[in-house]
């Protein structure tokens, strides 16, 4: 569209992040709204119709908050993690085709720096523990760090199934080989959906969502790694947060679910659709389940996750030689 | 053999002891364990979410598993006890009310009994009739804010226990509405008084209760399905916070969380006060004693307490509803000389009161015996060897309120 590829990076990169910025905003009061739903109460109603402006609200509450920086916490490490977790969540949509032709940055190995910059999230989230000087915000660091370690492997695993199988790593071509309905899901029947489900719950656990949110765990930490965060600082971390599940939920739509094919014409809106959906899948997850704790869930992975999709990742490679 | 006092007898040493009890040492000598000073001394409170009030437990972590609990209470203490001596017997209820205040109406049933005890006064049948239904009432409503709060300490208040705790206050405001249209307040009542009751309930009353209580009847069954087909449930409370019998009635524990340890004491049936004597109460007795059998005693409890008030609601007999001629002035009603003690099943146990009166118009002493106090008691117990989360859910299985823990 735009042939030259400092142009055409900076006009999308500055179109993506706006609407990246606009959706969580929106899909914070769909959040409100659905959990509203579930527990028989109206939920948001007083800012704008439906409380439809109830996040620019909240933004603005935010931003005019006092930033408060705990004595004898390490300020230069406490004033990067926020903004750095965004950074990193944001960077993976770089490289994410939204339409045959339509991608930001058209890299070879994009769904590995993809999931590489997603779990970069992790060290903010350390600095955050670390620099507050706080013991909550301390034990939720050191919570995250171990989730991290654990769960980037299923995560990485599963996501090796469809990379085998299309034989790229570039997301495009990943979509391009589910054309038709072939989707990575259901075809070749078996691997594929175990590998989605896998992934689909590990990127739960990295981006700290329920029933996976031990970092955080409000009613044992207080508020974890967000302790002693105020104002804008702590709105970035609940921002990249968002963002990280969303980014999760399009990954996941566009290795397993097809990405932009569907019935009817092939595009963008298909993608959206089916992140969106996932995106809300989630919502019903959160607002449903309680949360394990941490070495219960380290069971779950390294005793299911890993040895499944290990096991997904050989039944993979068996059908990409034989078949 | 000559009697000693125990305090003669040689201190036993600390490993023989921690040998014998198969629980915890709560007096660990932090000093001698960690010489280095690794340990992370976490204080959990006072104002934390999950202790349900101001309530500080300080804890010595090795990593996240903790080494020693030392509970702190008193943030809530408002000297109750105290202002019983300064106040006239008539004015006394309103003040108990606040103590354990989830349950209100248990608190004036035990004052107000305990009084009645002291001056030999026998309320009417009907006032009787309706104290017990007011109580099982309150029970149903108490349980089900513990079992709303159980799950935010569980799932957090962004998450799946927030569902539960909006459906459980849901269930809740029907028994507050009842209650409402009963005695014109919804948390704290001063129905009753010494001999009787102030209010009567309305016409319609019977239909009203029948109605909130089989709706929570049929919501309740729900609840409970999909709480326990929820394998993180399960998980997250099964082997957690295990109460030994012994332990439990070395602390003086009563109520649900006794029962849950497989100690089959409930006073509605084993010392019976109001129409319990008349009425078949089925007491539920688990032997796990961990926090999955205290879940499933409560709900136990909820069942029959809801079968006990759609039972009682329909035969309210007619009759007086005091005993005592109302009088104008609150000192103008003079208490006997001497001391009583009753005590009731609440929703948290044995709530006593022992009265000692000199023959004026307010009690020389008031000691209210809270269950709630005990129940943190077993927390230097209970908390050594699992991990804050595990604190967490056992300190919520306890069901302290707070209120009635500091007085």
């Amino acid at each position: 569209m735009i042939d030259n590829p400092w142009l055409w990076g900076a006009v999308s990169g500055l179109v993506i992040v706006s609407v990246l910025m606009g959706v969580a905003a929106y899909a914070i009061w769909f959040e409100r709204k659905f959990a509203a739903l579930m527990q028989n109460r109206p939920g948001p109603t007083q800012v704008g119709w439906a409380g439809l402006l109830q996040s620019i609200a909240d933004l603005l509450k935010l931003l005019q908050k006092e930033e408060i920086v705990p004595t004898n916490a390490d300020r230069a490490l406490f004033n990067l993690a926020p903004p750095l977790g965004v950074i990193c969540v944001l960077g993976a949509m770089a490289v994410f085709p939204w339409a045959p032709g339509l991608i930001p940055a058209d890299v070879d190995v994009g769904l590995l720096l993809a999931l590489s910059l997603t779990s970069l999230m992790t060290i903010p989230v350390w600095m955050a523990g670390w620099s507050s000087n706080n013991k909550y915000a301390l034990l939720g660091g050191m919570r995250a760090a171990a989730q991290a370690v654990s769960f980037e492997v299923p995560l990485l695993l599963s996501a090796m199934v469809p990379v085998i199988l299309a034989g790229s790593f570039r997301i495009a071509d990943i979509i391009a080989v589910q054309a038709d309905g072939a989707w990575m899901i259901w075809w070749p029947p078996g691997p594929g959906t175990v590998a989605f489900v896998i992934f689909l719950l590990t990127s739960l656990a990295e981006a700290n969502r329920i029933p996976f949110d031990i970092p955080e765990a409000e009613s044992e930490l207080v508020a974890g790694i967000t302790t002693e965060y105020t104002g804008m600082k702590f709105g970035l971390f609940y921002l990249a947060e968002y963002l990280h599940t969303l980014i999760g939920s399009f990954l996941a739509a566009a290795l397993f679910l097809g990405g932009w094919d569907g019935p009817g014409p092939d595009g963008a809106h298909w993608l959206i659709v089916k992140g969106l959906g996932l995106f809300a899948g989630i919502f019903w997850v959160r607002w449903t389940l309680l949360r394990y704790r941490a070495d219960q869930f380290m069971a779950v992975c390294w005793k299911i996750f890993v040895p499944l999709s290990l096991g997904m990742v050989g039944l993979a490679a068996v059908w990409k030689v034989y078949a | 053999m000559a009697l000693t006092h125990p305090s003669a007898a040689p201190a036993p040493v600390a490993p023989v002891r921690a040998s014998v009890r198969p629980w915890p040492d709560p007096y660990l000598d932090v000093e001698q364990y960690d010489p280095e000073g690794d340990l992370l001394v976490l204080n959990l409170g006072p104002q934390h979410p999950s202790t349900h009030g101001v309530f500080r437990v300080k804890l010595w972590l090795d990593g996240e598993v903790c080494i020693k609990a030392v509970p702190y209470a008193g943030y809530l203490h408002r000297g109750v006890e105290k202002l019983c001596e300064k106040l006239s017997y008539v004015m006394i209820p309103p003040v108990v009310d606040k103590n354990d205040y989830l349950s209100a109406f248990t608190n004036e049933l035990a004052i107000n009994m305990a009084f009645e005890a002291l001056n030999q006064v026998e309320p009417p049948r009907r006032a009787q009739y309706l104290r017990t239904l007011g109580a099982e009432m309150q029970r149903v409503a108490s349980h089900l804010l513990w079992l709303g709060t159980f799950g935010l300490d569980m799932g957090g208040a962004i998450g799946g226990g927030a569902t539960l705790f909006m459906h459980c206050l849901r269930e809740r405001e029907g028994i507050l509405d009842c209650f409402e249209v009963w005695t014109g307040g919804r948390f704290h009542y001063n129905t009753l008084t010494v001999g009787g009751n102030r209010h009567d309930v309305p016409a319609g009353f019977a239909e009203l209760v029948t109605r909130t209580f089989k709706a929570i009847r049929a919501r309740l069954e729900e609840y409970d399905a999909l709480i326990l087909d929820n394998a993180i449930f399960r998980a997250r409370t099964a082997g957690v916070g295990r109460l030994d019998a012994q332990l439990a009635l070395e602390h003086g524990i009563t109520g649900p969380n006794l029962r849950g340890s497989g100690v089959d004491l409930d006073l509605r049936r084993d010392r019976p006060y109001g129409v319990y004597g008349e009425l078949k109460v089925n007491v539920a007795v688990r032997s796990e004693g961990d926090a999955l059998a205290r879940y499933h005693v409560r709900m136990a409890e909820m069942r029959e307490s809801i079968r006990l008030v759609l039972d009682l609601v329909d035969g309210i007999p007619p009759g007086p509803l005091c005993a005592l001629k109302p009088v104008k002035l609150p000192s103008a009603y003079k208490g006997k000389a001497g001391q009583a003690y009753v005590s009731i099943e609440t929703a948290r146990g044995e709530l006593g009161t022992w009265v000692v009166a000199d023959g004026s118009d307010k009690p020389y002493r008031c000691k209210i015996r809270a269950p709630s106090y005990h129940a943190v008691s077993l927390i230097p117990y209970l908390a050594p060897g699992n991990n804050v989360s595990d604190i967490v859910v056992t300190l919520g299985s306890l069901d302290p309120v707070l209120g009635e823990v500091d007085r």
